[in-house]
């Protein structure tokens, strides 16, 4: 591969510039020149962004090792691990900005990897699939099924979705867990900021995500 | 086995330190000699330069054809013109360990008290950390103040992470590949086996086999055939050699050898032609020694304290001499001082050798690694033809 070396910066600009548009709008949240850290980050797209274009000291976990093997390909550093298990080794307040987009559905124990977040990060932005939505309900109301939809598009037995949510539910764990909610969006399927701002009830049934940025009350 | 003829002594490049080196045990060398090779060329600022640290039976001749026997250099497919590590773009250094048979100061070199005569086995035992000031000696010689990467597989792993612990402000990146911070008892008993066969062969002569103009050249090449084992996988065992006969079709119960003998025996014969057994005895003693953490009080994330290094363990999934688990302690041992660290385990079926193949995803992890430090750096990149 005897250009790989020169190649591999540029395919991670362009990866940046096609990057999702809820990791664009979690970008706009961070900070230039911040310490994040992006659990799940996939094949590194939003570390690289935030790397090249806020000067940040943006690093990545990812349990899937080929997209572990991809981002590292891609120059950016990202190391094979687990939400579940891994953090508990970082030191408190390592980081301004841990990331936690569309994986807190999937982990093991969310309260637990919540905590371990705002231990060693002074912000947490996390996003996730709102379960609230009203197409959800309305397959669940009106087939008697567990609703399919381009988020939520796996069977429920094989689906790593293993702890679905609503934004009201999250707002209330909030509230129990003692977080400060510094800002919150409700996103279209497409991730765009859909227009529910300030009203909860409504962002929960026509959100398709939840993201919010928390800090310890 | 046949008897084969040490080849021819040659000279290699190497640099004097009329200084010496003070050892981790407490004795100095009055004088060291390092034997290395460079490829590339230095930038003005002298900020590519990277250095590859050699495992237990590598040497210096990293890239090139090797004068001794003739073949390609170790890490021929990782280094060189136009591959991940770049020697168009970067000035790449290899050196001889401390107490290797390859011109760098070790059993084979003029004893300090007793001019006429080798070291041999009074050679002062020598550590891990021994052989990296003995590198930093060559690296300051050199001019170089900071080394954009330090890589090594196994030893030469152990090598990069010593280099993390204890130069952290000399080294921009380090890669410690298929290593660990300690030899395990596993480790440390293969190595013991591999001794053991050295010290039962008669022309061991109490380790002072140069007196007599012999080499103990079979308990030599057994070690290297134990070594060779753990090494490989089962399956690339299996996939190579399966039960197949050397020079018959079928078990006849008389002079059947099975193919994986003879080639054990090849590797063997091969080795002990560029290989001191006083040598091979002192490497393994100081990889067994080594246990980063140990020096440390006992608290491996001590080793990297305030570490800016950018780090990238990479480890493969059928090794089991230097398995995932024990990069994953290095790696959990770096997060918990915050350092930057990327970690892969890489697919492959090819056991510990795997890190000296062609493992395509390997190399595109190395290459981008880099690439990603250069750009950290600010390395302009490779102008192009």
């Amino acid at each position: 591969m005897p250009d790989g070396a020169e190649r591999a910066p540029d395919a991670v600009r362009d990866a940046a510039r096609g990057m999702r548009v809820d990791l664009q709008l979690i970008a706009g949240l961070v900070t230039p020149g911040a310490r994040v850290l992006d659990i799940g980050c996939g094949d590194g797209a939003l570390i690289g962004h935030l790397f090249r274009t806020q000067g940040c000291d943006a690093r990545g976990i990812e349990l899937d090792m080929a997209l572990v093997t991809r981002a590292v390909a891609h120059g950016l550093p990202v190391m094979q691990g687990d939400a579940d298990t891994d953090l508990v080794h970082y030191p408190d307040q390592a980081f301004d900005y841990v990331v936690l987009s569309r994986t807190l559905q999937a982990v093991e124990h969310p309260l637990a990897v919540l905590r371990q977040m705002l231990r060693i990060s002074t912000r947490a932005i996390v996003s996730f699939p709102n379960f609230g939505h009203w197409y959800l309900r309305a397959q669940l109301l009106l087939k008697g099924r567990m609703p399919m939809t381009k988020s939520w598009n796996r069977m429920w037995y094989e689906t790593p979705n293993i702890h679905p949510c609503t934004i009201q539910d999250f707002f209330d764990l909030c509230v129990a867990e003692g977080y400060v909610v510094e800002q919150w969006l409700a996103l279209d399927d497409e991730g765009h900021r859909a227009p529910w701002r300030r009203f909860p009830y409504l962002a929960n049934l026509f959100g398709e995500q939840g993201l919010f940025v928390l800090r310890r009350g | 086995m046949d008897q084969l003829e040490p080849l021819a002594e040659i000279a290699h490049q190497t640099v004097v330190f009329p200084d010496g080196l003070a050892l981790d045990c407490g004795r100095s060398l009055r004088s060291l000699a390092v034997a290395y090779r460079t490829y590339g060329t230095l930038d003005a600022v002298g900020g590519n330069a990277i250095l590859i640290c050699h495992a237990l039976t590598g040497d210096q001749y990293v890239a090139e054809t090797h004068p001794l026997t003739g073949r390609g250099g170790w890490w021929s497919s990782l280094v060189g013109p136009g591959l991940p590590v770049d020697t168009d773009r970067f000035f790449v250094i290899c050196a001889n360990v401390l107490g290797g048979c390859m011109g760098s100061t070790g059993p084979g070199t003029p004893h300090d008290e007793r001019p006429g005569e080798p070291w041999g086995h009074e050679f002062p035992p020598i550590t891990i950390r021994d052989m990296v000031r003995a590198q930093k000696k060559l690296v300051d010689h050199l001019g170089i103040r900071q080394l954009f990467a330090v890589i090594g597989g196994s030893m030469g792993g152990m090598q990069v992470l010593e280099w993390a612990a204890t130069y952290p402000e000399a080294v921009f990146a380090a890669i410690p590949i298929a290593t660990a911070a300690h030899h395990s008892a596993q480790n440390i008993a293969f190595n013991e086996v591999g001794r053991q066969a050295i010290f039962a062969d008669p022309d061991w002569h109490g380790g002072e086999y140069w007196r007599e103009r012999a080499t103990p050249a079979r308990g030599l090449a057994v070690a290297r055939m134990v070594a060779h084992i753990t090494y490989l996988s089962e399956q690339a065992l299996t996939r190579k050699f399966g039960r197949r006969l050397r020079d018959a079709t079928s078990l006849t119960l008389l002079d059947d050898r099975f193919e994986v003998e003879s080639y054990l025996q090849y590797q063997g014969s091969t080795f002990v032609r560029r290989f001191d057994a006083n040598s091979y005895l002192s490497i393994t003693r100081a990889m067994d020694f080594f246990d980063l953490a140990a020096e440390h009080g006992g608290e491996l994330s001590r080793a990297f304290e305030g570490a800016r290094t950018r780090f990238c363990l990479v480890s493969f999934s059928s090794d089991w001499l230097f398995p995932t688990p024990a990069s994953r302690a290095v790696v959990n041992a770096l997060i918990r001082v915050a350092a930057n660290v990327s970690f892969v385990e890489i697919a492959s079926d090819k056991g510990h050798d795997a890190f000296l193949l062609d493992e395509p995803d390997f190399h595109r992890t190395i290459a981008g690694f880099i690439a990603g430090c250069a750009e950290h750096r600010g390395l302009k990149p490779r102008e192009r033809a």
